[in-house]
């Protein structure tokens, strides 16, 4: 047993890591805010790097990994605030032409759900009488599927382990932004004459938010080896709890400033309250880990 | 991200399984929790068995991952746990294995290992609890012993402990509060200690105030140098934060699943609430789980103690642990006002958890300080 990343996962994150910092950085993340259309550039980017062809086997032209690596990579997607159906097109490679090298958008329906459904080429699970809302992220278009289609495993794969489990790792990687955007505002907002961070009731909220980090990254890491479904509803409760959490202490350890537009935080809360509906919300999630018992 | 157990381990699990089984039909009816020698008696004699049959330094010598089969399939089995034997496994002795001379190692280990002797920890003080290394016991140097005045309080197992593990104040006029403590191997039959056994507030006598009126402890007591006792002291706290929690992340998921068998039997079950609750709970502590082994992974590849992950778990696991025997009560209805009942007990006791080895407010200091980079400051 070591539950340690390997080198070559290592190398693999810091990889994703790096291509995003170039291609999706601050600036592109807010530039994003006024054009909400999808960069299809970025996408077919993604495609190129192995993004959606990630565990597709190297015979049928994927990278051959596994479910642990591409956890890695769907964090570091949730750490940049990545936008678009990452987690239904990744699923779709293999199954429907274009996915995998990120020439076609896949998305689909879920929990009565179906984002980017105008934007998308394909669009799986059945989508009869979907309504556009006014969606709370503002990166994430929304349409509302009425009555049973669209509901839960309507023909979407986004019941399966994966798919739970990569938005969950998304939602891993956004309560990690989100203690990194705190601790650093903490350590250099002043107030008393002091940085903020200095104060007890600043710092124990983002040693807070690190417990629910690495809780909920031990849950998604572990569960993405084992596979097993409870573990994956377990995971996928707590990495929605660790990223809606953080954004809200995050907000807070901000003062007014987290309150504005021009401050990223909102932007992590509001995508994970999204993720947080999508997949297996947590009544279920909580259900599902209580039937193990 | 390897979870898998590699076939030396699985012959460990397998040797100490089979082990258990003939083992623990013999062990004698456990004592009444609240008669003290009693319970030494037991818990000495099971570390007795421990000792006979090769796995009394488990604690110490075995490698992380076997450390944590042994306490994940002596805790399945239903085996006892350290018991009296607390201080001296887990904190005394991996202190004196690493900072004491040949002669301290060859004195205080062996005994520990074969449950002959107990230790209890005189650390915290009336006025020196969070803020530890603000401790005022005071000891003078006379010849060749040192004369020890002050008291300790919170100290566990004194009422039936042979040594305690102290620290004492040898440099009041050091710069910095860390500098000037000294850790000493203190005899309990010495002349001039006294035992005041302290009452939980669930009715038993966990630990007590010990006072020491000119106590002489010969200086060949002194575990490191003098007034090098803080960094000493370290060493045994990491540990605690490490490892010591494993037997017991692996005691409360069965105790969900007992749990889960009485719902489902008295009805509550049907209630989605609690129901949800329950798996909120089971997914907490299955996460608890993969961090210990987390912890484990990396205390293995540094080559020693565990760090500021430790601190991690704890504050975690604390807090869900009094969360589970709240849902327990919740299982239990009226019944959770019955101290004959199974877990109500161990309700009351879970409440120290929050407090007991770093509060959760100095393990969120420890966490944002040294793992965040944040400013040290109150």
């Amino acid at each position: 047993m070591d539950f340690r990343l390997t080198e070559d996962q290592r190398a693999l994150r810091k990889g994703v890591r790096e291509l995003l910092a170039r291609r999706f950085d601050r600036g592109a993340l807010r530039a994003a805010l006024d054009s909400p259309s999808l960069d299809r550039e970025l996408w077919r980017e993604l495609g190129a790097a192995g993004f959606f062809a990630l565990r597709l086997p190297e015979g049928e032209g994927g990278v051959g990994l596994g479910l642990p690596e591409a956890v890695l990579v769907f964090e570091e997607a949730g750490r940049a605030l990545l936008p678009g159906p990452l987690v239904s097109t990744h699923l779709a490679a293999g199954t429907v032409p274009g996915a995998a090298d990120g020439s076609v958008v896949v998305t689909s329906a879920d929990e009565g759900l179906v984002p980017w459904l105008d934007e998308a080429d394909v669009v799986l699970g059945d989508v009869t009488g979907a309504v556009p809302v006014r969606s709370v992220d503002p990166l994430t278009p929304l349409h509302r599927v009425p009555g049973a289609a669209g509901a839960v495993g309507a023909g979407s794969p986004g019941t399966t382990g994966a798919g739970v489990l990569l938005l969950a790792a998304e939602q891993v990687g956004s309560a990690q932004a989100s203690t990194d955007a705190a601790v650093s505002y903490a350590r250099t907002r002043s107030q008393f004459g002091q940085v903020i961070g200095g104060f007890q009731a600043v710092k124990h909220l983002c040693a807070g938010m690190l417990v629910r980090t690495e809780l909920a990254r031990a849950a998604v890491w572990a569960a993405s080896v084992t596979g097993d479904p409870v573990e994956v509803a377990g995971a996928k409760l707590l990495a929605d709890e660790a990223a809606v959490g953080n954004a809200r202490d995050c907000l807070q350890v901000h003062g007014g400033t987290g309150f504005t537009w021009e401050a990223d935080v909102h932007l992590h809360l509001k995508r994970a309250w999204v993720r947080a509906e999508l997949r297996m919300p947590a009544a279920r999630a909580e259900e599902t880990v209580a039937a193990g018992l | 991200m390897d979870l898998s157990c590699t076939e030396e381990e699985e012959a460990y699990r397998a040797r100490l399984r089979e082990w258990l089984a003939a083992t623990l039909p013999d062990l004698p009816e456990r004592p009444d929790p609240l008669d003290w020698p009693a319970r030494r008696a037991y818990d000495c004699g099971w570390q007795r068995r421990l000792y006979d049959a090769g796995y009394a330094a488990t604690h110490w010598e075995a490698s992380p991952t076997q450390r944590l089969v042994f306490l994940e399939e002596t805790e399945l089995a239903g085996a006892p746990y350290v018991g009296a034997n607390f201080v001296g496994l887990l904190h005394a002795g991996p202190t004196i294995a690493a900072e004491g001379t040949a002669a301290q190692r060859e004195r205080w280990l062996p005994p520990i290992l074969r449950g002959d002797e107990v230790w209890c920890q005189g650390f915290s003080e009336p006025d020196a609890g969070s803020d530890l290394a603000s401790l005022r016991t005071r000891a003078v140097r006379d010849g060749d012993a040192y004369v020890v005045t002050g008291q300790k309080i919170w100290t566990s197992h004194a009422e039936v402990a042979d040594w305690c593990e102290l620290l004492v104040r040898t440099d009041p006029d050091a710069p910095s509060k860390h500098r000037g403590i000294t850790w000493l191997a203190l005899p309990m039959d010495a002349p001039g200690v006294t035992v005041r056994p302290l009452r939980t507030l669930a009715g038993s006598t966990e630990f007590a105030e010990v006072f020491l009126d000119e106590v002489r402890v010969p200086v060949a007591n002194r575990v490191g140098e003098e007034n090098d006792g803080w960094r000493v002291t370290m060493v045994t706290l990491s540990f605690e934060r490490g490892t010591a929690f494993v037997g017991e992340v692996v005691a409360c998921r069965r105790l969900l699943g007992e749990l889960a068998r009485t719902a489902r039997k008295n009805g509550t079950w049907d209630d989605p609430v609690l129901r949800r609750r329950l798996g909120r709970l089971s997914a907490e502590f299955q996460a608890l789980w993969r961090i210990v082994q987390a912890n484990v992974s990396e205390a293995r590849a540094t080559g020693g103690v565990p760090g500021a992950g430790g601190s991690v778990f704890k504050l975690h696991y604390s807090h869900a642990r009094q969360e589970l025997y709240d849902a327990a009560a919740a299982v239990l209805g009226p019944d959770a006002l019955d101290l004959g009942r199974d877990w109500n007990l161990d309700r009351l006791s879970s409440l120290s958890y929050t407090i007991a080895a770093g509060t959760s407010q100095i393990q969120r200091d420890i966490v944002a300080e040294r793992i965040l980079g944040l400013p040290k400051g109150r």
